[in-house]
């Protein structure tokens, strides 16, 4: 698997659109820092930006390059390797280009900053895990969708949508079911409904680190109370990782089965 | 070297293979022919584990290879479209898949020169035109030295000279034992080089011989006129 995996991300590694991704977030890191010259409010500035972007960035690279590296899939196909070892080390090769060009791209303008110096040393090392876990998430989600669409603008269209689910709908639907059953105990609802969606349990572990979670609304608050905030903490990250492996393991599971 | 039995496979509602028996001997050439959507390369990719079969069982040198992959170090496989990952080089690509086969002795740079390859080999593969890739597409495939060669319509995109210089290598493989099997649909391409042919009609194997017998059978003069005939009488 190391050896595709090796291949897959010196592949997209070349890439434009792996620099355009990189010098982007090289970019917003300074103009953040040198603007607001405080690395607390950078790093909420940040969180705001990475929760939506590298959902998006992870769903539509998974699927492109999934389907524009298919004919080259067949090739490897037809080589002694297994099947799912050749999925897996694609999907990690794009996660893991991805995740460089996030960790590389922010962690520049950073340490050029002097983060090293500073206390939101934790808080910024959080957000690039998160970050990070987003793209394996949504990257593993999005080969997913690939690989059980032969059509690529109904795969694209799909994997659109699960974003657009995950980082706007599902909190409009939310907030509304919140809305409508005031008068019942939420607690629990509010608690399993965050953890169904990725987006929304990394923006509540970033916030519960940066302790304003009080104020930012109702989830974060309920964390706060029931977990504090280290139990929450972990309980999230490894609900996270749970994320990141049910998806995989589909991969594996629909790899195994399919016709090229 | 392979038994195929009863081998059936539906896409969907389409049932592409309806029971295929066929056994292809050791060293021979055999063509697989048929319509278009006959299940040509649907058979070639069973073989090679890419398509799971719904029924039926395929053996090479004996043993089952369904559900396996190791057995796969004995073909070579020219596949349909060549497509390849547009940011590397034709040497890194060539470095991969030779890295990917380690255990295999690779044979590429009498193949670079039999193909003019030289001048593309470090150009990204993205810039290369159709015929090119086709041309490393055959490098990758004939590189290894394996019993078995599967070529899927090898002659796509070549050029004449190109083309006579596929041909030799073929009867150069075929000289040193190999099996291969090919599908084409260019007529006279698989007269000159097969030995055998496997005609294909809606899923099942409607002929299985040589030529010979295949113009015998059709009443036809030439090769090209009897599977023209095949096709308008199933038509019909």
């Amino acid at each position: 698997m190391l050896k595709i995996l090796k291949y897959s991300f010196y592949d997209l590694m070349r890439s434009r659109w792996s620099y355009v991704y990189f010098v982007f977030y090289l970019l917003l890191g300074f103009v953040l820092l040198f603007l607001n010259n405080n690395v607390s409010k950078a790093v909420i500035t940040l969180m705001n930006v990475i929760i939506i972007l590298t959902p998006l960035i992870g769903t539509i690279f998974g699927v492109m390059y999934y389907y524009n590296s298919k004919e080259f899939t067949g090739l490897l196909l037809a080589q002694p390797i297994k099947r799912s070892t050749i999925f897996l080390g694609q999907y990690f090769g794009v996660a893991l280009s991805l995740s460089m060009s996030l960790v590389v791209g922010l962690g520049i303008p950073f340490i050029a900053y002097g983060i090293f110096m500073s206390d939101a040393i934790w808080d910024f090392g959080l957000l690039l895990v998160t970050g990070a876990f987003l793209t394996f998430i949504f990257t593993a989600l999005s080969f997913n969708i690939a690989l059980r669409n032969e059509n690529r603008i109904k795969g694209f269209g799909y994997a659109i949508l699960l974003w657009l689910f995950m980082a706007v709908i599902y909190d409009g639907i939310f907030l509304m079911s919140l809305m409508i059953f005031e008068d019942y105990p939420l607690d629990t609802f509010s608690l399993s409904a965050t953890m169904f969606n990725p987006i929304d349990l990394s923006r509540v572990l970033i916030l519960l680190k940066l302790d304003i979670s009080a104020l930012m609304g109702y989830t974060g608050a309920i964390f706060q109370k029931f977990f504090g905030t280290n139990f929450g903490m972990f309980l999230s990250i490894g609900v996270l990782a749970l994320w990141v492996l049910i998806p995989v393991w589909f991969i594996r599971r629909v790899a195994r089965r399919k016709d090229f | 070297m392979i038994e195929i039995s009863q081998l059936y496979k539906k896409f969907g509602k389409n049932e592409v293979l309806k029971g295929v028996d066929l056994e292809i001997q050791e060293g021979k050439i055999v063509a697989v022919l048929g319509p278009n959507g006959s299940g040509k390369t649907t058979i070639i990719k069973s073989i090679l584990g890419m398509v799971v079969p719904n029924n039926g069982d395929i053996k090479l040198n004996g043993e089952s290879i369904l559900k396996k992959w190791r057995y796969r170090d004995s073909i070579d496989y020219l596949p349909q479209i060549a497509n390849f990952p547009h940011n590397l080089t034709v040497k890194e690509l060539i470095g991969m898949i030779k890295d990917l086969r380690k255990q295999k002795k690779a044979e590429d740079t009498p193949l670079i020169k039999l193909f003019k390859l030289e001048p593309f080999l470090n150009k990204k593969l993205g810039t290369l035109s159709g015929g090119t890739k086709q041309k490393v597409n055959i490098l990758l495939t004939f590189m290894f030295n394996s019993p078995l060669i599967i070529l899927d319509e090898p002659t796509s995109g070549l050029d004449p000279i190109s083309l006579l210089r596929l041909k030799e290598l073929i009867n150069s493989e075929k000289k040193k034992g190999k099996t291969i099997v090919i599908t084409s649909h260019i007529m006279s391409f698989v007269e000159e080089v097969a030995e055998e042919i496997v005609f294909l009609l809606e899923g099942k194997i409607y002929f299985n011989g040589t030529i010979s017998e295949l113009k015998k059978k059709t009443e036809q003069p030439d090769f090209e006129h009897a599977i023209a005939s095949i096709l308008t009488q199933s038509y019909a």
